[in-house]
């Protein structure tokens, strides 16, 4: 068998900040990411899914255990690991085109060749002609396709999201779900998505791992087998949607007994 | 009959009554702009005028505009062609005014452009650079509110009379607030820009010069802007008591001669002067960081 894209191996994470209680977001938590795999993470709030997503893309230090990317332990951020965050998180003062060309910019990529490869891209995710435009002047969801084009013109090995969608209304969101599978078969990249939503993660998942709540633990790593695009109205997706709000609705509850408790 | 012409009309009148004729519906706004603009100065002269012509007011104290604006000739020859310290009135003429009010506008965009740089500077240094904050911070939050002005008799102790002193009064009007707000605005960059800029590979020289300089400029331009009164404040004491040419120094000079006329005239000019000066920035800020809506940037 082929070599994961991302082995997590027995992860912890313990938030330390000054004058604070220190935090355990995350333990003994071990995956394997398999190259081109769509991988959703799914759990209740705080339980560190964005903390493993930080810690994957290299941005924060694992506490316990190790996060290997391609055999090699992660140490510092790759634009070969892609991050793409709930806010777009455009550079305001740059054009959508410059925008997607930041990273070759600080690979000191040749301009006229930068220009060429984010064109190409922008054209891709359907914002061809909107090259010129400033962020503020493109819609929620076209900026988030803007983000994804940026990360995708680095060719990413890994593509992360945090809650993409979660800031879309539902309609856009739908139509972002198709967009996103599209560009997954196009780029052949993993992908490891971060979502609170059960129809997301069944629409679009190869596979589902399910958090405890904190400190994140993997609950149930559930493979979702059934061909895209995968119909709501489908007997099985009913069950899948049943399985993962009882997953959930325990750990929630968990949560905030725990709560109480303090 | 009637009512088929009521309804015919309206849809042909409505289009008329929204784009109001010719002008576009920005042009209109300009000229409405401008229109108040006219009324607002228009009236505080009429009342001046009004207060002159009913003698609630000594025309030698408070020369209503048409006393101070009629001489104008014999105004100017107050004003000096060259930038000599303390010469008295040579020459005059519009040449004579104009170098004037050039010379001082240069040493309020001398003082703010050198006190915006270094301030940037300074604050970005210390907002990296532990040690340097530990050992400058207090000194700096001393100095901070001491007014410029009170650094006249310092800046004519260092720099002797002349240029440097009004130049650097107005350094410093802006240069401890572009200092202390340069560290805050770096901390509330939105930390996924600089994530953005870690993934793709960027050093923390190129994460400050792409990243965090342009998230910061448009909000310390702001800083800069809201000091440029401020520094047309202190440019006129400064020329007044320590450089000995400039609008300051005609000022003080008028006051020492009692001469009304002059005063109003050359106030005048510097209300003008400052108002085109904040109207020049507006543009930069506008042409150069526009990624910062009007809106945002006030008014
Ligand atoms: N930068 C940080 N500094 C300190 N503590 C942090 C930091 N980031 C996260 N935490 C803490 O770690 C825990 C997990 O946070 P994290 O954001 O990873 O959860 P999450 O699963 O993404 O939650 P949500 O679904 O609400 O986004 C939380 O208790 C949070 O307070
Ligand atoms: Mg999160």
């Amino acid at each position: 068998m082929a070599r994961p894209a991302v082995s997590i191996r027995n992860v912890g994470k313990t938030w330390e900040v000054e004058g604070r209680r220190p935090v355990r977001a995350i333990d003994g938590l071990t995956i394997d990411i398999e190259p081109g795999e769509f991988v959703v993470l799914l759990g209740p709030s705080g339980c560190g899914k964005s903390s493993l997503l930080y810690m994957i893309a290299g941005l924060e230090d694992v506490s316990d255990g190790v996060i290997e990317c391609d055999g090699l332990p992660i140490t510092a951020p790759s634009a070969e690991r892609g991050l793409i965050f709930q806010e777009a998180s455009l550079f305001p003062w740059l054009t959508i085109l410059d925008n997607v060309a930041f990273g070759l910019a600080i690979q000191a990529e040749q301009p006229e060749r930068r220009r060429e490869i984010a064109t190409e891209i922008l054209r891709r995710v359907g914002l061809g002609d909107m090259l010129d435009k400033k962020p503020d002047e493109l819609s929620g969801g076209m900026r988030q396709r803007a983000a994804c084009a940026r990360a995708l013109a680095m060719k990413p090995k890994v593509l992360m999201m945090d809650e993409p969608f979660a800031a879309l209304d539902v309609q856009t969101r739908a139509k972002m779900q198709d967009f996103l599978l599209q560009i997954w078969r196009d780029s052949r990249a993993s992908i490891i998505l971060v979502t609170h939503s059960i129809d997301e993660a069944i629409s679009l998942a190869d596979r589902v791992v399910v958090f405890t709540a904190r400190p994140g633990q993997v609950k149930e790593i559930v493979p979702i087998d059934m061909p895209r695009p995968r119909n709501p109205r489908d007997p099985r997706y009913h069950a899948y949607r049943d399985h993962f709000t009882e997953l959930l609705a325990a750990e929630v509850d968990r949560a905030f007994a725990e709560q109480e408790v303090r | 009959m009637p009512s088929k012409s009521m309804t015919a009309e309206p849809p042909a009148a409505a289009p008329v009554i929204h784009t109001g004729g010719i002008l576009t519906k920005k042009a209109r706004e300009r000229l409405a702009k401008l229109g108040w603009g006219i009324v607002s100065i228009g009236l505080f002269a009429l009342i001046w005028e009004a207060l002159w012509y009913f003698e609630m007011v000594n025309p030698l104290l408070l020369p209503p505009p048409h006393l101070f604006l009629q001489d104008i000739p014999g105004t100017l020859k107050f004003f000096d062609r060259s930038n000599r310290i303390g010469h008295i009135a040579s020459g005059g003429g519009v040449i004579a005014l104009l170098t004037t009010m050039g010379w001082t506008t240069f040493r309020v965009f001398t003082g703010l452009a050198l006190g915006f740089i270094c301030g940037v500077g300074l604050g970005a240094a210390l907002y990296y650079f532990r040690m340097l904050r530990n050992v400058l911070m207090p000194t700096i939050l001393l100095l901070a509110p001491i007014s410029p002005v009170a650094w006249l008799p310092v800046a004519i102790f260092v720099f002797g009379i002349g240029d440097v002193p009004a130049i650097f009064l107005v350094f410093i009007t802006v240069f401890f607030a572009i200092v202390l707000s340069t560290g805050a605005q770096i901390s509330s960059v939105p930390i996924n820009y600089i994530h953005v800029a870690r993934i793709m590979g960027a050093t923390q020289r190129q994460t400050f010069w792409r990243v965090i300089l342009p998230a910061i400029l448009p909000s310390l331009f702001m800083t800069l802007r809201l000091n440029l009164f401020g520094a047309w404040m202190v440019v006129l004491i400064a020329e007044a008591v320590g450089v000995g040419t400039g609008l300051g120094q005609i000022t003080s000079m008028a006051r020492a001669t009692f001469n009304a006329k002059l005063v109003f005239f050359t106030m005048g000019i510097v209300g003008a002067l400052g108002f085109l000066t904040d109207w020049g920035l507006r543009q930069v800020q506008r042409k150069m960081l526009w990624w910062v809506a009007p809106a945002k940037g006030g008014f």
